[in-house]
């Protein structure tokens, strides 16, 4: 089943907007696949994440091969009732003009699923290249969505034609 | 992510409710699903249940397959974090597949503490700034709180503090030669704590060093590129400038006497760490320690206020000169991984976990007998008594030792526990010659 979709559906922004941490993949040199477990954020229209440069591998990878998916499957980490799965494919782009702050007009999205965030970045001279971060933008392509969650299923898939 | 043994990390998936396969689609985009699992009791392989004809790997395909966990914590975000990712080529089993693992890797907090994974990732994350043109900055009123180590004041605070309390029990303290030897003092200990990250960065000792705490693993300005080299050697010069300018104003002003204690201060400041002495690389950082913020500062201080020698502040500095060589003992618990791969084979390297915490109530015991003895002899007033009670802290670093000695960060209680121990010591000490004096 494939439908035509301008935008995100809205219930997968619920989804977006409910999951504490989704599994972004990306590939790497070789053409393998490396999946890494971050908090997905959305403005409703782009999918956003982001990334310490204590942890950059990932960084290198998406500019190397801008081809990404983030999966919202986990029922602990994804807690929407009744429950439903996605798998949104899409184009990443890695923002980092300032690394020192160019990320914090994503705070109030990250504040919204992780309140502790604020204590640590009060601390922030204790772990201050935690926080120099980049930005990974991902214009979402296709949405795969499994209604009931049973993603054994056949999945129902949107093509975004209209997001940019 | 860290590379893990494939079988330990099939053992680890094992423990997971929920598994993603991954795999590059035919049109060039990375395809994630949650599956059913099984890993194999025996052999590197992994059941995969069910998986729609449309949304399978090739037979063969190079696959993915990403355990994770979290635990929520509403109000706070989430706890508990771990993931395993294996890899190998999948083959199709009726409607499933199944998964020969060839490579693992991950991290579980539970065995990583994110804050020494943070610091693993550090030379990657300095390596990433240094390709994109940019630095990490803090503010500079913090930048310059961590590169002196402000916070390490106390040490010299409380023998500068009893010697000049000693001063006016003897009547001989005068301010503004206190004030000066207080700023002399503590423009010497910036300056050492300075040089001492420049050389243990020199010699490799914080570099290795991946768990650092607020109080142990030096200040990291070096390691996390927050100051230069250049700006750290130039600060350092210009404090102990400071330092030795001022020395030599007060021995001038009070007598040459004091030109000797100042010396021996800045000697042994620098023969710390400094090569070729290193002092701290043979197990004599503490005895150094004990001597420069004990004796050499409470003399120095008496000395340029009452302008005369005295045995009376070198005695009355001896239990606070204890418990600061026991504040570095304890510190170096958790950077003794990282002192010994550097060679710097500090005391704490070369003793066994039970020695150290027996030589560390050796010296606690030491620290409060002194006091009672010093009174006993009428050496010291009193009222300095009043130091014994602060024991309920030394009981609880004890304690600490005792139940955290393998995690530094476990330690943090205690190492501030010790730090206050001998603040509160030192305050004491300092407020019975007050009493002393007044009554």
């Amino acid at each position: 089943m494939s439908d035509q979709s301008p935008v995100l559906p809205t219930a997968v922004i619920e989804l977006l907007d409910a999951a504490l941490v989704g599994e972004l993949t990306v590939i790497d040199e070789t053409g393998t696949p490396v999946t890494y477990p971050l908090i997905p954020l959305s403005d409703g229209n782009l999918v956003y994440l982001t990334s310490s440069v204590l942890f950059s591998r990932k960084l290198r990878h998406i500019k190397a091969n801008p081809k990404v998916c983030l999966s919202l499957t986990d029922p602990v980490a994804v807690a929407v009732e009744p429950f439903h799965r996605a798998t949104i494919q899409g184009d990443a782009r890695v923002i980092e003009d300032d690394p020192h702050e160019g990320w914090e007009s994503l705070l109030p999205l990250w504040r919204a699923k992780e309140p502790a965030i604020d204590f640590f970045l009060k601390k922030r001279f204790g772990i201050p290249l935690f926080f120099e971060r980049s930005v990974i933008e991902i214009t979402p392509r296709r949405v795969l969505w499994w209604e009931d969650g049973r993603a054994s299923e056949p999945a129902r898939v949107y093509e975004l034609a209209g997001v940019s | 992510m860290a590379r893990l043994d494939v079988a330990d990390a099939l053992s680890r998936a094992g423990t997971y409710p929920h598994a993603v396969l991954a795999y590059v689609g035919r049109d060039g985009y990375p395809v994630n699903i949650a599956v059913d699992f099984t890993p194999a009791a025996h052999g590197a392989t992994v059941e995969i249940g069910a998986v729609d004809e449309g949304l399978r790997p090739d037979d063969g395909q190079e696959v993915e397959l990403t355990f994770s966990h979290i635990r929520p914590q509403p109000g706070v975000g989430y706890d508990e974090r771990r993931y395993v990712n294996l890899w190998g080529p999948a083959t199709r089993t009726g409607e499933g597949l199944r998964v020969a693992v060839r490579r693992a890797s991950g991290w579980d907090e539970a065995d990583t503490p994110f804050f020494e994974y943070a610091e693993r990732g550090v030379p990657a994350g300095r390596s990433y700034l240094d390709e994109l043109g940019a630095k990490p900055r803090l503010s500079r009123l913090w930048t310059v709180f961590l590169a002196t180590r402000l916070p390490f004041l106390t040490a010299t605070l409380i023998p500068v503090g009893l010697g000049g309390v000693v001063a006016a029990r003897d009547g001989a303290f005068h301010a503004q030669w206190f004030v000066l030897a207080l700023v002399a003092a503590v423009a010497v200990h910036l300056g050492l704590n300075m040089a001492n990250d420049l050389f243990d960065d020199a010699n490799g000792a914080d570099a290795a060093n991946v768990t650092p705490t607020p109080f142990s693993g030096g200040s990291r300005v070096l390691q996390y590129g927050l100051v230069s080299r250049r700006a750290m050697v130039t600060g350092c010069v210009a404090l102990y400038a400071l330092s030795i300018g001022l020395g030599l104003f007060l021995a001038a002003e009070r007598g040459w006497g004091l030109l000797a204690i100042g010396a021996v201060g800045v000697a042994l400041s620098l023969a710390y760490s400094a090569p070729p002495l290193r002092l701290v690389h043979r197990g004599l950082g503490e005895p150094v320690t004990a001597l420069g913020f004990g004796p050499v500062m409470a003399v120095g201080t008496y000395f340029a206020s009452a302008g005369h020698w005295s045995w009376q502040p070198v005695l009355a500095s001896l239990p606070v000169a204890v418990l600061i060589a026991l504040v570095l003992y304890v510190n170096q618990i958790p950077d003794r991984a990282g002192d010994a791969a550097a060679g710097k084979r500090t005391l704490i390297v070369r003793l066994t976990p039970a020695q150290v915490q027996a030589g560390y109530a050796a010296g606690v015991a030491a620290a409060y007998a002194c006091i009672v003895a010093e009174v006993a002899a009428g050496v010291t007033p009193v009222w300095t008594l009043l130091a014994l009670g602060t024991f309920p802290l030394a009981r609880r670093v004890w304690d600490g030792l005792r139940a955290h000695y393998g995690d530094p960060y476990g330690l943090m209680p205690a190492m501030q526990s010790n730090i206050l121990l001998h603040l509160l010591t030192g305050l004491l000490l300092v407020t019975g010659y007050v009493i002393a004096v007044v009554s």
